[in-house]
């Protein structure tokens, strides 16, 4: 890695887009998407399929997602492959120029989509150079800017990285959560068939508190058995038990688990006192797991991908999991009363918790898939199994 | 789960000889799988016919048999070693078939010998069409729609389901004779009774059409305890219609939504588990329709495959020693993955590149042979690049092929062309039909329309646009003279020698006149360079140097960066700068280094052997303290598995590839040099640019080659000698030939210079086959001479191999050959020792040998070609490098040759290592393996052009024993007893004679045609008349067909009598009834014949020879 006096190297003929980085680092590259300058933590995904689904996702909210595979926007964008209509990651660096779509599923270009959703693209960067970067000195704050007549102002830029505070801390699922509360409707996409509907048969009721859910979470349940209420983030605990849930669904969402904890977890503990069924994803399983009596810890770099395997404790089954996550249970935190279900095997990092003597889980992993494998399906048959 | 203690001792079943569709990935397969179960402390016991395969190096298994792979032998070995259990998913379909006869006739269970890995039932149930059908039918997956008929009304019934088009096979021909493709009513009709007709059984398989749907390949491993984790998706460039081992594939899938690729994932593991593969590698392939995203499972392989090599060079990841492990009881979360020393083998390895594999073709050493492809696999290897992007890997893998080919080349045909020419063209399924592509796009044709006509995926089509209209830019504006723009050039997988090309073009200057300025010299030339950037290789490469613009190297560590890799394995890429510098992650180490270069993808005349060297040269170096730096582009090999070397290059041999690596490579430690000596042509074509930038070539000198190679500097040097060489000319026209030829007198061996296997060799028996011959040869060798020798007419050949440490000339091993000197030398059967020479003229061999080795200044390995006629040697060829016959020779007489010769090469002497054993008490044949199966309609004859894929070593004590082993090893199954028929040349009748008074002897009866006939029955034997094809019904063919011929001894002289018998040795092919063509092999046979007769063949393993 360069040293940061070689970081600005005068910016090349045709650069229209730029990552700056809080300690002056500066890349150049051409933007695509929206036009403009957002600013967040800079993260790395290495699925090599489902983009579309990662810049749908919440989870990304406040994130700069470099993509390791070098092409992105092979087959464009379509509506079935949103997980979420509100914003999730505010820009995306790639390696190639993206392409027009070739696959019979696709509406529309990446790029025209990025745009009208108002995010920054910047490809033509060594994201390989990038993620290695973000292995070893951890995941830095940049801004990302697109201009199509390449004027920049570097010191400003490295000005407004060094300004925002960072992910730790941050409540982001009070931004990014639903306002309103939603009856979910729709089932699983089939090849074909697309998504489908909701079957009208009397069902245990689960009412899921979106933190910033992928959508796909939802229909998972639904294929599982259940209809599910969706409720807005900080959704009172009165307002909660006045539905009368067979159990609750904790989603997961971007930000810091101790931050969004400071409202959700007084709920959590509520819900875990009157021994209703609890089901935790990724942010949704940490708050879980400070409501039982652990605590987080933000991690080096985080987990982002579609190749992660995961062992399951109780008879040692690895699953291949979809991973977006940079907090995580502290697995040393655990109190008595929770059990590590699930380790990650690439770094022993904590990927399941079960509250004993309740019925209760987390994952730290995305079950639901989109984008990744479906190994994890299980989770929902056992949750919705729970509800008698 | 611990691994298995029921078991202590395992039989490894290997791949037998190199075939089409079965090459030295299964040496690579079996290597790791031999080492991984020795780690584990298992005893392994293996049998594979091939010598040439560093698994069958007698240091890997605990006990190797260089036997047949056949049930009743394998049985034998079973007998006599009683393994615990048996592997049979690592020597492809040969050990599978293997394994399951031996199940059905009782020999595991009698012995007590578990199958691990894939069971009988799982292997049945991948294997017959119908029992898989059923499996996925029952897990929910479709299969193409098909059927069987025997009739016209049943095959119209079948059609109700496949609608058309729709394909139909006839069952049991070669070659897929008889079957096609039909479009309408008609034509289906037309193809159904000709495939019925063509068949055996009178039954043709017909099946919906899924031509052009796009063709996905997924690599699958799963563990006992049912974790299923994918190692790789491939995804064809050729759609459906070319076989997978025939097409252009790219991994990772590139043009799939993640929800198509999840359906995917999960179908192939369901797969897996429905058909009951417990532990291991498998591979299953789907086709999906583009136009609706619709799956159809086309079949499975319930073992380690070709695509299980390409995905763990791929992605790192080492399917084959993973899958030994799970098979002795491991569970994927047990096994590390090495690349990254700290995570398990229980993931999903993602890469961060773009892997591109094109398949190399032999269609030209075929008269006869339609450069068509389909659905039987008819390439015999393959290229495989890497780069950041799926323009670099492409154009990496096109020079990468060697077949000429420096990128995106025009088709020169095709220029100009009208549009239906093209549009035929498109159409055809030929080799280069991505160079068709290209030329279209310079035609002026769109994406959409070459999409439709070829159904490529117009996401590849229009990066395939995007270069070529790239190159259209350099043409029109020569070369950018600044770093980024050149760069970026250089990231679209541009060689320096394209963008030559394409610059000179840019001064428009007229046609060719250009380039021929550029050739010149002074002013006229440096105003061209000014204009275009630069007009030569050399000079873009000077270009690049100043801007600065290199290659960084990036790491393969199936984790795409997000772990650090331990594993040094690389490949080259254009990277932008990132902060100031491209990031370079090649990290030289500062040790005393040498590198090898390897032999690029395998062709008929270059390929396991010499990999087998390089293997080797890695070993030695590794063990004489050196670091070892392996560069090849062959993703079937040993040579590119990531522990064969201290580090690995996966890049292209060209110049410009190998000399930016060396140029990285010095930047810390000492290159001590360079090998070139042992991957063949490939490695040696490099040595002078290598010698031109000062880099250090280790061994013989490439001047030596060159004067070896050279025919006017080898003549004065025998001259100087004292030897002899058969008389010889040069020809530049076909005037010079003529006169040549008349002069040595015919019959002549002809051959263009510089080729290896013989390339369009041929044995001229008069001027009016000269003239036919002149026309090929020149288009073959360009503006290089055409090499005339006197042909030695039933001479005995014989091969030398010998090591010089310019003090000491040790023989290794001389080899006779079976077939008569005019058969290419890799074309023959071969024994070591000779089998019939007198010890004279041994000596007399091994005296010349010793002159030219230190004439030459020999470091290393030479190998000498010799014939001996009338008790006179002659000198054929010298070639002081490695040869083919090196492994054959060290697997013969039990020492590690290649391994010496590198260390002579890097200094140390011979008389530091022990003497070589050279009164063997046993014998060693070698023989070698043909395709002609794969091309119908070509004549199955042996010439000087090489056309064997791969060799079988028979050993035994004595001669015909071994002989019988060689056929059997090579698939010809020697008969007992039935009718064997003969018909040979005049000068061979009475060198038959014996053979056919042994099979008499032996209870054979013999039919002979006039002339043979008439012979034998005047030396008084009892042999019968048959017509030849000429002379009315029922001839010679018609008893072939029906089964009536047990054996066929046909030797021809001349080109008219070799066309006339022509159909003998096609329909014998076709009936598989075993045939020579040469007297001396048939003399042999019969020998072999008898041996066999009553007694069963014993085995032995190579460490009992060797004792």
């Amino acid at each position: 890695m360069a040293d940061a006096a070689l970081s600005h190297a005068p910016q090349p003929k045709g650069a229209t887009g730029v990552l700056v980085l809080a300690d002056g680092h500066v890349a150049w590259g051409r933007g695509f998407g929206a036009v403009g300058e957002a600013v967040g933590e800079v993260c790395f995904n290495t699925a090599m399929t489902g983009y579309q689904e990662v810049m749908t996702d919440p989870s990304y909210a406040a994130q700069i997602v470099t993509f390791t595979f070098p092409h992105i926007g092979n087959v464009g964008v379509n509506d079935e492959d949103c997980e979420s209509l509100v914003e999730g990651a505010v820009g995306c660096v790639v390696r190639e120029d993206v392409t027009a779509p070739s696959s019979f599923r696709a509406s529309g270009g990446f790029d025209d989509w990025l745009k009208a959703r108002g995010r920054i693209g910047l490809a033509g960067i060594d994201t390989r150079a990038l993620t290695r970067r973000i292995r070893l000195s951890g995941a830095p704050i940049a801004v990302i800017a697109h201009d199509p007549g390449g004027n920049f102002d570097i010191p400003a830029l490295v000005a407004r990285a060094r300004g925002w505070p960072g992910l730790e801390g941050m409540d982001l699922a009070r931004i990014v959560s639903r306002t309103a509360q939603e009856e979910w409707e729709g089932g699983v996409w089939s090849l074909g068939a697309g998504y489908a509907p909701s079957p009208d048969d009397p069902r245990p009721h689960v009412v899921a508190i979106d933190y910033g859910a992928k959508d796909n979470i939802f229909r998972n349940l639904v294929q599982a058995g259940a209809r599910v209420t969706v409720v807005p983030a900080q959704t009172p605990l009165d307002d909660i038990l006045a539905m009368e849930p067979a159990g609750v669904f904790l989603s997961n969402g971007p930000g810091d688990p101790a931050a969004t904890g400071v409202y959700a977890v007084p709920v959590i503990q509520g819900l875990l006192a009157r021994d209703v069924p609890i089901f935790g994803i990724c942010l949704g399983h940490q708050m879980l797991g400070i409501a039982a009596g652990a605590t987080t810890a933000k991690m080096h770099q985080g987990h982002r991908g579609a190749n992660h395997p995961v062992k399951r404790l109780s008879d040692g089954v690895v699953e291949i999991t979809s991973m977006n996550h940079g907090f995580a249970v502290d697995n040393a935190s655990l109190p008595d009363n929770v059990i590590e279900t699930h380790v990650s095997l690439f770094d022993g990092s904590n990927c399941g918790i079960a509250v004993r003597g309740k019925r209760a889980f987390g994952v730290q992993y995305h079950p639901e898939a989109s984008p990744g494998p479906q190994d994890s399906f299980y989770l929902f048959e056992r949750f919705v199994g729970m509800l008698g | 789960m611990p691994k298995r203690t029921d078991i202590s001792s395992i039989l490894v079943i290997g791949a037998g000889p190199i075939v089409i569709g079965q090459a030295c990935e299964f040496d690579y397969s079996g290597t790791q799988a031999i080492k991984a179960l020795r780690e584990e402390g298992y005893r392994v016991v293996l049998v594979n016919s091939n010598p040439a395969t560093i698994m069958t190096d007698p240091d890997m298994a605990d006990a190797t048999y260089v036997e047949p792979i056949t049930p009743e032998v394998v049985a034998r070995i079973i007998e006599k070693e009683r393994p615990d259990a048996v592997l049979p998913t690592m020597g492809g379909q040969t050990a599978l078939n293997t394994a399951l006869a031996l199940f059905n006739d009782g020999t595991l269970e009698k012995f007590g010998v578990k199958m691990i890995g894939a069971d009988a039932d799982a292997i049945d149930k991948a294997e017959d069409r119908q029992r898989f059908r059923e499996a996925m039918d029952r897990i929910g997956l479709e299969s193409a729609r098909s059927g069987v008929a025997h009739t016209v009304d049943e095959a119209f019934r079948v059609l109700e389901t496949t609608g058309l088009p729709a394909i139909i096979r006839p069952s049991f021909t070669l070659g897929g004779t008889g079957g096609g493709v039909a479009y309408n009513k008609a034509e289906f009709e037309k193809i159904v009774r000709s495939g019925l007709d063509a068949s055996p059984t009178t039954e043709v398989l017909i099946e919906e059409s899924l031509l052009g749907w796009k063709e996905y390949e997924m690599e699958v491993v799963r563990d006992r305890a049912d974790n299923a984790i994918i190692i790789c998706s491939i995804e064809n460039v050729d759609p459906m219609g070319v076989h997978t081992g025939d097409s252009i594939t790219v991994a990772p899938a590139l043009t799939l939504t993640d929800k198509e690729y999840q359906i995917m994932r999960s179908a192939s593991i369901a797969v897996l588990r429905e058909i009951g593969v417990e532990t291991g590698g498998s591979n299953v392939q789907f086709a999906v329709n583009p136009k609706d995203g619709r799956l159809i499972v086309i079949e499975m392989n319930p073992r380690v495959s070709r695509s299980s090599a390409l995905a763990s060079k791929a992605t790192g990841f080492p399917i084959a020693r993973v899958a030994a492990k799970l098979a002795v009881g491991y569970t994927l979360d047990e096994i590390s993955n090495e690349i990254t020393g700290a995570t398990p083998a229980s993931f999903e390895p993602t890469i961060d590149y773009v892997v591109t594999k094109i398949p190399r073709f032999a269609f030209e050493k075929f008269k006869g042979a339609e450069p068509l492809l389909s659905t039987a696999m008819k390439s015999v290897g393959e290229v495989m690049a890497i780069g950041r992007n799926f323009k670099e890997s492409l154009q990496k893998a096109l020079r990468g092929l060697e077949t000429g080919l420096d990128g995106f080349n025009r088709v020169v045909e095709l220029e100009g062309a009208d549009r239906g020419a093209i549009t035929a063209a498109l159409a055809r399924q030929t080799p280069d039909r991505l160079l068709v592509v290209g030329q279209a796009f310079r035609e002026g044709f769109t994406v959409d329309e070459i999409n439709a006509i070829t159904h490529y995926d117009s996401w590849f089509l229009r990066h395939i646009a995007e270069i070529i209209a790239e190159e259209a830019s350099i043409q029109s504006h020569g070369l950018p003279a600044d770093a980024a723009a050149l760069r970026r050039l250089k990231g679209m997988g541009f060689s320096d020698k394209r963008l030559a090309t394409l610059a000179v073009r840019s001064v428009g200057v007229a046609g060719g006149l250009a380039e021929t300025k550029a050739r010149s010299h002074g002013l006229l030339h440096d105003a061209l360079k000014a204009m275009a950037g630069a007009t030569s290789e050399s000079e873009v490469r000077h270009l690049r140097e100043r801007l600065g613009v290199h290659p960084v190297f990036k790491r393969i560590d199936s984790c795409a960066a997000e772990f650090e890799a331990v594993t040094p394995y690389m490949y080259s890429t254009y990277e932008a700068p990132m902060f100031g510098e491209p990031e370079d992650e090649a990290a030289p180490s500062d040790r005393r280094k040498i590198v090898i270069l390897g032999g690029g993808p395998n062709r008929i005349g270059q390929g396991i052997e010499f990999d087998y060297c390089c293997v080797h040269a890695c070993f030695a170096l590794a063990e004489a303290g050196f670091e070892t730096i392996m560069v090849n582009c062959n993703p079937e090999t040993v040579s590119t598995d990531y522990d064969t070397s201290d580090r690995l290059y996966f890049e292209p041999l060209t110049a410009e590839d190998v000399l930016e690596i060396l140029r990285v490579e010095q930047q810390n430690g000492e290159l001590v040099g360079v090998i070139v000596q042992f991957g063949g042509q490939t490695p040696l074509k490099l040595a002078q640019a290598l010698e031109d930038a000062g880099i250090p070539i280790l061994g013989t000198s490439p001047d030596a080659i060159d004067l070896a190679e050279d025919r006017e500097r080898f003549a004065a040097l025998v001259e100087k000698l004292g030897l002899r060489q058969p008389q010889n000319g040069i020809a530049r026209s076909r005037d010079e030939a003529v006169a040549v030829a008349s002069r040595i007198g015919y019959p002549v061996l002809m051959r263009p210079s510089y080729v290896l296997g013989g390339r369009a060799m041929e044995i001229v028996d008069s001027p009016q086959q000269l003239d036919d011959y002149i026309a090929t040869a020149v288009q073959v060798s360009g503006d290089s001479p055409v090499l005339i020798d006197q042909y030695l007419r039933d001479a005995i050949e014989c091969d030398v191999d010998a090591l010089c440490d310019g003090e000491q000339v040790v023989i290794a091993g001389v080899m006779q050959h079976i077939e008569e000197a005019g058969i290419h030398s890799g074309d023959s059967a071969c024994t070591l020792p000779p089998y019939s020479l007198p010890p004279g003229i041994v000596a007399e061999m091994e005296r010349q040998a010793e002159a030219l080795a230190f004439a030459l200044g020999v470091r290393g390995l030479m190998n000498i070609q010799f014939a001996v006629k009338d008790g006179d040697v002659y000198l054929i060829e010298v070639n002081p490098r490695a040869s083919r016959t090196v492994p054959f020779v060290a697997k013969a007489i039990g020492q590690p040759v290649a391994k010496i010769a590198a260390r002579v090469m890097a200094g140390e002497k011979l008389s530091g290592f022990p003497p070589f054993k050279r009164d063997l008490d046993y014998m060693a044949v070698k023989e070698a393996v043909f395709p002609f199966a794969r091309f119908p309609g070509v004549d199955p004859v042996l010439s000087p052009e090489m056309k064997s894929t791969g060799e079988v070593m028979g050993l035994d004590i004595d001669f015909p024993t071994a002989f019988a082993k060689s056929q059997i090893g090579a698939g010809t199954l020697l008969p007992q007893g039935g009718t064997a028929f003969v018909s040979v040349k005049d000068g061979d009748k009475p060198v038959v004679l014996p053979a056919v008074r042994r099979l008499l002897e032996l209870g054979f009866t013999i039919v002979a045609t006039g002339g043979t006939q008439r012979y034998l029955a005047d030396a008084g034997l009892p042999v019968e008349l048959v017509n030849k094809v000429a002379e009315g019904r029922p001839h010679i063919v018609d008893l072939i067909i029906d089964g009536k011929i047990a054996l066929i001894i046909n030797t021809t002289e001349g080109w008219l009598s070799l066309k006339d018998s022509q159909s003998i040795r096609a329909s014998a092919l076709n009936a598989k009834v075993p045939y020579f063509t040469t007297a001396a092999a048939s003399v042999a046979a019969a020998e072999a014949i008898a041996a066999l007769r009553g007694s069963q063949l014993e085995v032995r393993s190579l460490q009992a020879y060797y004792g």
